[in-house]
């Protein structure tokens, strides 16, 4: 199948037939076909990275690091490494919890099936700005949850979003983002299930394992690459996570991504802007390098 | 004693047990039967939590600004009034943001496809030297933040000209789907059997000629959901689009610039504005999902 296409060799090419097939042979077909893509990547991934390098270390005289101080000394700048390393740490094992439950219960392949499955994937197009937004509708002062608590009599308005609230805050984001971005998780999940074997399972069940055990020593091993591949995912996205919080309570959760906008948009300084961003890219390749050293030793056993 | 031998079996199943396999199967009816009920309850209360949210924003959106500046918000339909959505369409940047938002996702649509299709041909139906590691860079493509790129983009685009024009965020999302696409198409073009290639091109198809006319046309639904992919990534992305623009605002950049000074109705229109695209996406894209975000990642 591979190299069909082109490469069918011609014992009675013409002289120019084989020139032009050598030719072809300097540069072969696919090389030609991706090396568009390969030339487009490159510059605008790397050559952006190598400018931002050198935003975030050379100001008006040369090297220096003026902007890492700068951003070192902001307070909001640990608040928002906190906030962002905390959400990360609660919102990912809820959301595997969530999306490994909702897609057992599609395997069980209950009736309105298909129907479930579309609205439990409705939030894979949904941006966190939106969620934000939506979920905003819900906590405002004046919003659904507390117009429901005040039609039940529980009080009339609690500032769920408030800067004094901050228990609140983080939970009004963690629902936003465990709406908005455990759909993700489904779909790998899901189509990871499809190619476990019923059989498996079933002949665990006739061995007599229980649920639990089939799911724990049959199903979750055979998940294994599609768990990892969420968990990479979703951790990386997970720091870039920002306009949720950005639409529910402004400054009042901070995260990185959020600081950057902030420093870039409205304070103007590109500087810093860029020592976050570089700061979010250690952090994005950091994980992604534990993962897959942690993750690829095949005796450490289930995720998480 | 050879009855006895046999006996116990025998007399497992008109004896002692018997009752009990009467009452098992009875008993693991009304089991089965709680765990369909069990199942059932647990699929609703899912559906409720990702459903109701898009309702209350559809309420909220839907409802007249008198009614949303009364306290106890109703929770069913009350006056249904396009006036919140009618004040945010009219609200100066809004229109505009919604072309351009349109604009730089079908920018982005044909600038992805026209590079990423090619390159999802070769990585399906070729085996060559850097196949391996040009798939790894793709991975690494999509790990990357794109917080890293807007930042320094904005100062290229700012040197080159390019800054605040709808090219330059489509220049940005492109980058974003490419990989993306390429491994969409792929795994659809694997799918697309070789022999009918083969076929073309022995009744005198030129390579080219036989991709058009029999490829293609089989892979277009794959295509077309790639597409799709392409234009809600760029639908959805606001953080460069915040960056790299200062007028031409695609409609969530211009949602979120104005959000710390709109009233709640406009916010609530906003997102609403937002969701809707996303209903339609995910029902025209249900068959492709798995495929896109499941089986092509590995």
């Amino acid at each position: 199948m591979p190299g069909a296409v082109t490469t069918a060799p011609n014992p009675a090419a013409t002289g120019s037939g084989a020139r032009r097939r050598r030719r072809r042979a300097r540069i072969p077909a696919p090389v030609l076909l991706i090396a568009p893509s390969v030339v487009f990547l490159a510059a605008l991934f790397l050559w952006p990275i190598g400018v931002g390098v050198a935003q975030a270390f050379t100001g008006a005289d040369g090297a220096t690091v003026a902007h890492l101080r700068r951003m070192v000394d902001d307070p909001y700048f640990w608040d928002a490494a906190r906030n962002t390393a905390l959400l990360i740490v609660v919102l990912i094992p809820l959301q595997f919890a969530f999306a490994l439950a909702m897609a057992l219960l599609l395997r069980e392949r209950p009736r309105l099936s298909s129907f479930y499955f579309y609205v439990w994937c409705v939030p894979l197009a949904i941006s966190d700005l939106a969620a934000g937004l939506v979920w905003l509708a819900i906590f405002a002062d004046r919003g659904y949850l507390n117009s429901l608590l005040a039609r039940l009599g529980l009080g009339d308005g609690y500032a769920w979003l408030s800067y004094d609230n901050q228990a609140t805050v983080f939970l009004a984001v963690l629902l936003a983002e465990l709406w908005r971005a455990t759909s993700l998780v489904l779909v790998i999940v899901v189509a990871g299930l499809q190619n476990v074997p019923r059989d498996y399972d079933e002949a665990a069940a006739v061995f007599g394992a229980t649920y639990w055990q089939r799911l724990r020593h049959v199903i979750l091993p055979q998940l294994r690459p599609s768990l990892q591949v969420a968990l990479i995912l979703r951790t990386i996205l997970g720091l870039q996570t920002f306009a949720v919080a950005q639409a529910l309570t402004g400054r009042n959760f901070p995260l990185l991504v959020g600081e950057t906008y902030q420093w870039y948009v409205m304070l103007r300084n590109e500087g810093v802007a860029a020592a976050i961003a570089l700061v979010i890219l250690v952090a994005s390749i950091g994980t992604a390098v534990v993962y897959l050293r942690v993750l690829r030793d095949p005796a450490a056993g289930s995720l998480r | 004693m050879s009855r006895g031998v046999g006996s116990p079996p025998h007399r497992r199943s008109p004896g002692g047990p018997e009752p009990g396999r009467r009452g098992r199967p009875a008993g693991r009816g009304r089991a089965a039967r709680r765990r369909g009920i069990a199942l059932h309850v647990a699929c609703i209360a899912v559906t409720l939590f990702m459903g109701l949210p898009i309702y209350l924003i559809a309420l909220a959106a839907l409802s007249s600004r008198e009614s949303l500046n009364r306290f106890p918000l109703p929770l069913v339909p009350s006056d249904v009034s396009v006036e919140t959505m009618r004040v945010f369409l009219e609200t100066t940047g809004v229109v505009a943001g919604f072309q351009n938002s349109v604009e730089v996702g079908l920018l982005s649509l044909v600038l992805s496809l026209a590079l990423g299709v090619p390159a999802g041909y070769a990585v399906a139906r070729y085996a060559f030297r850097g196949r391996q590691p040009y798939q790894l860079f793709l991975l690494l493509t999509r790990a990357l933040p794109i917080v890293v790129l807007s930042v320094p983009l904005a100062r290229v685009f700012l040197a080159t000209g390019l800054y605040d024009t709808t090219y330059a965020v489509a220049l940005l999302h492109t980058a974003l789907a490419l990989p993306t696409t390429v491994l969409i198409t792929s795994a659809i073009f694997v799918a697309v059997p070789v022999e009918h290639e083969e076929a073309a091109m022995v009744f005198g198809a030129t390579a080219p000629v036989a991709f058009v006319r029999v490829v293609l046309p089989q892979a277009l639904p794959g295509i077309a959901a790639a597409a799709i992919f392409t234009f809600v990534t760029s639908w959805n992305e606001v953080l460069g689009a915040a960056v790299l623009t200062l007028g031409r605002r695609t409609l969530p950049a211009q949602v979120l610039s104005t959000l710390a000074d709109s009233p709640l109705a406009f916010r609530f229109a906003g997102g609403f504005a937002l969701v809707v695209p996303a209903l339609v996406f995910i029902a025209f894209m249900r068959r492709y999902l798995l495929n896109m975000w499941g089986t092509t990642l590995r």
